[in-house]
């Protein structure tokens, strides 16, 4: 049995954030039931990288929405949204994306639906907050990324401005929305009452910032400083970051200098006694490895390194991760199957319970799919 | 009432995997005691950024810890030991982020635990799992970023593999063990039965890539290619980037070319009718993207796109942000006090919950602070 085995949730959430919350419930047992407009369900089905669909919605839809349910419902429309209203009064909880004030239209607020299930868990994921100038701003992965100072931490001193390029702020406020409605839930059990969460992706965003923005509120308000070359933490001395060698790259985390000159057999790191100055120096210094690591490939500066219990790493692309035994001892692949006959070939949730792997063989549904079958089940 | 007050957590982890999940237990209501060696105890405390050092710790153990008890325990020496278990047994959960094997040489291992609390929600963060080649290998953050792949995704074509300028991976293995414990919680409430939650940081980050994986499974395996400038993800096509203008950056999310030009007065863009093009010919329409902004101030470009709601932003420093009115309505910031009086600033918990922001005043322990009023309360 998994851990929320019996627990309803009603998606209205739609592209990465709300979507990829309601996937590791899912994950963990919940029945995540999407409702989508009828015809071209939810928007994320149309947003693709590298322009790759399946069946008709994006590689992208299926990689998060899988595990789920499809039930087709036009909210404009007075029986469906009577519907909605039936299947929300049996669930524990729902979650949606819309811009502030887009509920209150269609009659879902908060307010409405407390009154129709006082145990519901009604979790909203916001850009900005409801409130103050941005509130109706768009909250979009990149911006946030921007606007939340995070841009400024990747990369090397004379780069632009380097985002993460991936959805890193949909996520990490989805990790946050699952926390708020587990909690809730419970709370629920304890109590027998719902909750109202809210998380927005420029708080997220700023709390996944938490220790680098705590340093920045103690230091009398210093911005960060990337290092030169091979920058992997503005806020870390040398040696953390990435350097270049004979065949590829080395990376290598935070330790002693001195230690690291002697396994190394650089002569030049063992001027760097006091170890503020790996900080303050960390662009010469970094200089000094650099020059010094190119020499030789990066298994033999491996095998050096990690004999003295050095943090070191070789850097692996896609192909060479995937390929390699460390990966394949995980299984962490899965592959699901649609009703087009096409495979998703995509990961599992990274949860392990009691043990065993969770993995699901279900894949992202067709828009209303379920609605039928969802329709006689719950008797709506 | 916060939701998991009456919540008891042991947290035998260090650094910042596992304690940035139990910061976020703790602020959702749960009583956290830190269990710590003597002398030096959680290693974080010495990890210093920046040379940043708060009340005579460093600022980063200051941010992660925050809202929990700290008890001085040597988990090689029996009483102590016979006292953490008397923890153990009255409490709800218990974490800790020690190498595959080290628990059980401790007697702290599930199969253990479970015998004198059977219904323990018992919760673990490795690097790799405790299986294949690594499962000895450090679990540090940027050695998991740098066999994951991630490294390839950010910056531009050319310029190296760059990680991410923050602890993602540790960060990303909280907040998962964070889902597993409270679900685990959630079943434990309806069923009393215990349970066992493991992660490891390779898995979380992982599953973080899980769109550009499942890409990359579906595209042939094709290398990861990044943008030669302008980039903020190697898997979107133009605009989707950071550019210059005359006094600063501006982040550009999804949108059409075409569009873009017309607005933007940029008539070679008008040219790119076909939306696939935009992924194949990010290179040129960047390149001729990026002369035209730079040609004019963020402001000016702003105030075109964002009136018709064109995805984009300025690229802000906290110095800029938290003076905006957006950011001051989050109050996203909070004092903290310690034990000896010392208050500093930090940022508070993202999730809102019922309408109320979840805040505590409670600063970082000092290393054993309160060992002797939990022995009074809970052992002897």
């Amino acid at each position: 049995m998994r851990l929320l085995e019996g627990i309803l949730v009603l998606e209205f959430a739609q592209f990465m954030a709300g979507p990829s919350a309601g996937l590791k419930l899912a994950d963990l047992g919940a029945r995540v039931i999407k409702i989508e407009r009828p015809n071209t369900g939810e928007a994320g089905r149309q947003i693709a990288l590298k322009n790759l669909f399946l069946d008709d919605s994006s590689l992208v839809f299926h990689t998060v929405n899988r595990n789920k349910d499809s039930y087709a419902a036009n909210l404009k429309d007075p029986e469906d949204l009577e519907r909605v209203k039936k299947l929300i009064t049996q669930a524990d909880v729902m979650t949606h994306n819309f811009r502030p004030g887009v509920m209150e239209k269609i009659g879902l607020d908060y307010d409405v639906v407390r009154n129709i299930n006082p145990k519901l868990v009604y979790a909203t994921v916001t850009g900005y907050g409801t409130t103050g100038p941005w509130a109706k701003k768009p909250g979009q992965d990149l911006l946030i990324q921007s606007m939340s100072g995070f841009a400024n931490l990747t990369g090397n001193k004379n780069d632009d401005p380097v985002p993460v390029g991936a959805a890193v702020s949909d996520i990490i406020t989805g990790t946050h929305l699952a926390h708020g409605i587990l909690a809730s839930l419970l709370k629920k059990e304890k109590t027998g009452k719902g909750s109202l969460v809210e998380v927005s992706l420029l708080e997220s965003t700023l709390d996944f910032q938490f220790e680098v923005i705590t340093t920045y509120l103690n230091d009398g308000n210093q911005n960060p400083q990337r290092a030169k070359q091979g920058s992997a933490h503005a806020y870390l001395g040398a040696p953390y970051g990435v350097y270049k060698t004979a065949d590829g790259y080395i990376s290598i985390a935070m330790g002693s200098l001195l230690k690291l000159g002697e396994v190394l057999g650089c002569s030049e790191l063992s001027i760097y006694k006091d170890s503020d100055s790996w900080f303050t120096k960390r662009d010469e210094i970094m200089d000094i490895l650099r020059a010094f690591l190119c020499d030789r490939p990066t298994d033999e500066w491996l095998e050096i390194l990690e004999a003295d219990g050095i943090w070191c790493s070789n850097v692996y692309d896609y192909k060479t991760l995937l390929n390699h035994e460390g990966f394949k001892v995980l299984q962490m692949d899965q592959k699901l199957s649609l009703l087009s006959g096409e495979e998703v070939h995509t990961l599992r949730g990274p949860i392990r319970v009691n043990d065993e792997r969770l993995f699901s063989k279900k894949p992202a549904p067709r828009v209303g799919q379920h609605t039928e079958d969802i329709i006689k089940e719950f008797n709506l | 009432m916060k939701p998991l007050e009456d919540i008891l957590i042991i947290d035998l982890s260090q650094f910042l995997s596992a304690p940035s999940a139990t910061l976020r237990l703790a602020d959702l209501g749960a009583r956290v005691i830190k269990v710590e060696r003597p002398e030096t105890g959680d290693i974080c405390r010495q990890l210093y950024v920046s040379n940043v050092i708060l009340n005579g710790e460093s600022s980063v153990f200051r941010a992660i810890n925050r809202n929990k008890e700290s008890f001085q325990a040597d988990l090689k020496n029996n009483t102590d030991v016979q006292r953490v278990l008397k923890l153990v047994e009255q409490a709800d959960v218990l974490v800790h982020n020690f190498r595959p094997g080290v628990i059980e040489r401790l007697g702290f291992d599930y199969e253990t635990i479970k015998k004198i609390n059977p219904t323990i929600v018992y919760g673990d963060i490795s690097g790799y799992g405790n299986e294949g080649p690594w499962k000895s290998k450090p679990g540090q953050d940027l050695l998991v970023q740098s066999l994951s792949g991630l490294t390839w995704l950010n910056g531009i074509e050319g310029n190296g593999p760059t990680p991410v300028g923050l602890a993602i991976v540790d960060i990303l293995s909280g907040a998962h063990l964070v889902q597993g414990i409270l679900a685990a919680l959630v079943q434990r409430a309806k069923t009393g039965k215990g349970s066992k939650v493991s992660v490891n940081m390779l898995e979380s980050i992982l599953d973080f890539q899980f769109e550009s994986i499942t890409t990359f499974y579906h595209d042939g395996g094709e290398p990861t290619v990044r943008p030669k400038s302008n980039s903020a993800h190697a898997y979107l096509g133009a605009p989707y980037g950071v550019y210059q203008t005359t006094n600063g950056y501006l982040a550009l999310a999804m949108g059409s070319i075409p569009v873009l030009g017309e607005l933007l007065g940029c008539e070679p863009l008008t040219h790119y009718k076909e939306i696939a093009s935009w992924f194949t010919k990010r290179d040129e329409i960047k390149k001729t993207l990026a002369d035209h902004l730079a040609t004019d101030t963020t402001e000016k470009w702003l105030s075109i796109l964002e009136p018709a709601d064109i995805w984009c932003a300025s690229i802000m420093n906290w110095d800029t942000l938290f003076s905006k009115e957006g950011f001051k309505v989050l109050n996203m910031v909070q004092k903290v006090k310690m034990g000896d009086g010392f208050e500093y600033e930090t940022t508070r918990c993202p999730i809102k919950i019922d309408g109320e922001y979840l805040t505590s005043s409670v600063g970082s322990p000092a290393l054993g602070e309160h060992t002797e009023a939990i022995i009074n309360e809970l052992i002897s």
